[in-house]
């Protein structure tokens, strides 16, 4: 056989393969193959209710978790750029897919987020994130507060504390009565992450909601070099003085730990923290405190989990990923997701009363639209957020003047804007 | 004929030329052209100069991790050096159960750093390791906290690493010595040399080939050391223990910026081609000696 023949058999025999499969369209249940990274037993728990509530309304939902949110992205890009991509892919809420929106590989949901009325229950921070020109390009599944502060009822007993602190001064007020206790006062663990969250915290707490969005949204030269956000780094970098030795390098789980068995008073961490205490059987108001920001007016940090829906022309994908966009922003998949992952719905409008005090507390926060934000994530690149963390990270640690921190904020910020 | 014989070697080793080819100097030179670009996320097509070169020597995290790289490689090339040779010759003086205590020093090796890592990392932990263990045994003064020193937690890499590779090396060597001629050592004792100098003066210039290629092995060991360091302390605290191979890994996964990492990945590739071009060269050398 001529090597032309050749070429026109196999063509032949392919085009014969492809045209009887293009011709069967059957009304299979609509396959939603979705990547994501919750492969912990809570995690898991709380996939499964959304993997239920997608074939109760006649979808097959194939998992593919895969551990570790990095990995879980990079195979997720991997597979869209190579042509195979998932129906869904779980992101961050965050600035972590626009590459990816802007490369033309998502398709967008917007007949479901225009029919569900999406701009009607959904945060303004979530929206300013999943909606790029107009097209929303992400479905969110729920909301995680990074900066809750918690508070061990045993270690405030014995330290003599009779109410949660109302205020930075009062905290470290608190702090310092732990120590004279014998208590190690702020339990955390010294990963890079961990320090960033303490910062937010701070931040969003002394430097309140203008500062914030100035600092991390703005980027404003003249806030990171100003006087209040000096306070704020003064702030950051005194906390670590009521740290133990052995902080650098714990996970954040252990830390939470030291609350649990009364042995540190407090800690700053999010709020999948509660899911520590619960598996240590542990009430909320009674063994630990939960403390969404000082006053009535704090800032609510919102951080969470989005689903990605990469380019598709197949018919059947494409109903499988609208089906799945409006199933897991359902009202009653929101609460049974939320109860297992320690999160809060993505929409006010659930009933609340299945879930804990302290996810209470932070849906009846969010009603208030004023006090939403967004880590972060939300406001910054991926490259700048880790610039911003590599300079944090280095003031917790060693002793460097507030002004050269200052000055290396800005230059972080700047950097790949 | 024997044209034709030479034809078919070249014909099998293709295969492996165009994997060469494409897989190492193509991804190298994908490598460098992405370090050239303003990519993110994805690779784009623009052309940003040096730029991403600049960024990175501004930039006090990899200044940090070059140290630190420098420190590492040092201390480790030079204590596995130091150590294995020790071992080997312990090992060469025919002491009983040689194969027990050669299994039990190249152990180490056999196993992933991730997990003996954490291992070390529980060791070394000040609250749950070896200085509690030491100090409820009586010397309660005893402390040893460099894992959570900034100045000196790079040290603990070291420690670690020795621990792994220097089994490794003492094969290598143990190997050497046994390719030295029995006579050498008759001779040497006949004119009442002692042991010492004959392994300084005599066994060690003998080794040198030996010696060159586990130069090269722990070389690489040094510019790719990753695993080390994050098993034990994720580059912290804060960034102390940082390295090269774990900026490139930030920025290439996490921080979604292939550009910067790819730069950085092209100056470690220029360090190692510069640890390795001299010794290259001085092999060239001596094998031109060797022909004329």
């Amino acid at each position: 056989m001529t090597p032309s023949r050749m070429l026109i058999t196999t063509m032949a025999a392919a085009l014969a393969l492809t045209l009887p499969g293009a011709s069967r369209a059957q009304p299979a249940p609509l396959k939603a193959e979705v990547i994501h990274w919750w492969t912990a037993g809570g995690e898991s728990a709380a996939v499964k209710t959304l993997a239920d509530a997608y074939r109760a309304a006649g979808g097959t939902w194939v998992d593919t978790a895969i551990a570790l949110g990095e990995q879980a992205r990079a195979v997720a890009i991997n597979r869209i750029v190579g042509g195979n991509p998932p129906t869904a892919a779980q992101f961050n809420t965050s600035k972590q897919f626009l590459d990816v929106v802007e490369q033309g590989l998502l398709n967008n949901v917007d007949a479901v987020a225009q029919r569900d009325g999406w701009d009607k229950f959904l945060p303004e921070t979530v929206l300013n994130v999943i909606r790029v020109k107009g097209h929303y390009y992400a479905a969110p599944v729920d909301i995680h507060m990074p900066a809750w502060i918690w508070t061990s009822k045993a270690a405030f007993k014995k330290a003599g504390i009779a109410a949660d602190p109302r205020s930075m001064d009062e905290l470290f007020a608190a702090l310092d009565k732990l120590r004279a206790a014998g208590l190690v006062p702020l339990a955390h663990g010294g990963q890079t992450w961990q320090d960033n969250i303490v910062f937010t915290a701070v931040l969003a707490n002394q430097g309140g909601r203008e500062l914030y969005l100035k600092v991390l949204r703005d980027r404003d030269p003249k806030a990171i070099l100003g006087e209040p956000f000096k306070q704020v780094l003064l702030s950051f970098k005194r906390l670590q003085g009521y740290v133990d030795k052995g902080s650098p390098g714990r996970n954040w789980n252990d830390a939470t730990a030291m609350l649990i068995s009364g042995k540190a008073g407090v800690q700053f961490m999010g709020d999948w923290a509660k899911g520590e205490f619960a598996l240590a059987r542990q009430e909320p108001g009674r063994d630990y405190g939960c403390i969404a920001g000082f006053g009535p007016a704090s800032p609510y940090i919102i951080q969470g989990d989005v689903f990605v829906f990469p380019k598709t022309d197949k018919p059947d994908a494409l109903k499988a990923q609208q089906l799945l966009a409006s199933v897991i922003t359902a009202p009653a998949a929101q609460v049974a997701f939320s109860q297992r992952k320690g999160s809060i719905p993505i929409r006010t409008d659930v009933d609340a009363s299945k879930l804990d005090a302290c996810a209470q507390q932070g849906l009846a926060i969010m009603k208030d639209k004023s006090r939403q934000l967004g880590n972060g994530e939300v406001y910054l690149s991926p490259d700048q957020n880790g610039a911003l963390s590599d300079v944090l990270t280095a003031y917790w640690n060693r002793n460097i003047p507030v002004e050269k921190v200052q000055k290396d904020i800005l230059a972080a910020l700047r950097e790949g804007g | 004929m024997k044209r034709r014989r030479w034809g078919m070697a070249w014909l099998a080793l293709l295969p492996m030329a165009l994997t060469v080819l494409l897989a190492y100097l193509g991804t190298t030179l994908w490598t460098l052209r992405v370090s050239l670009s303003s990519s993110r996320t994805f690779p784009r097509d623009d052309f940003v100069g040096l730029a991403q070169y600049q960024r990175l020597f501004e930039n006090e995290r990899w200044l940090q991790s070059l140290g630190n790289l420098a420190v590492y490689g040092l201390l480790f090339m030079l204590a596995c050096m130091v150590i294995g040779f020790a071992l080997a010759v312990f090992i060469d003086q025919k002491v009983r159960g040689e194969g027990l205590l050669r299994t039990a020093f190249l152990y180490p090796y056999a196993m992933s750093f991730v997990a003996t890592g954490l291992v070390w990392q529980w060791v070394l932990n000040p609250g749950a390791g070896l200085q509690p263990a030491l100090q409820q045994l009586g010397w309660s003064d005893f402390t040893f906290d460099w894992i959570i020193d900034q100045d000196k937690v790079i040290y603990t890499v070291v420690i670690a690493s020795v621990w792994q590779a220097a089994g490794l090396v003492m094969a290598m060597l143990l190997a050497g010595l046994r390719g030295i001629d029995e006579d050498i050592w008759k001779a040497a004792r006949m004119d009442g040399i002692p042991a010492w100098r004959v392994y300084l003066s005599i066994v060690l210039p003998m080794l040198a080939p030996t010696l060159a290629t586990v130069f090269v092995l722990l070389s690489t060991a040094v510019v790719k050391v990753f695993d080390a360091v994050v098993a034990m302390t994720q580059g912290g605290p804060g960034t102390a223990s940082d390295v090269p191979a774990k900026f490139i890994m930030d920025h290439l996964f996490g921080r979604a910026n292939i550009a910067l990492a790819s730069a950085g990945a092209i100056v470690l590739l220029l360090t190692v081609v510069v640890l390795v071009a001299p010794l290259l060269y001085a092999r060239s050398r001596a094998r031109a000696r060797e022909g004329a």
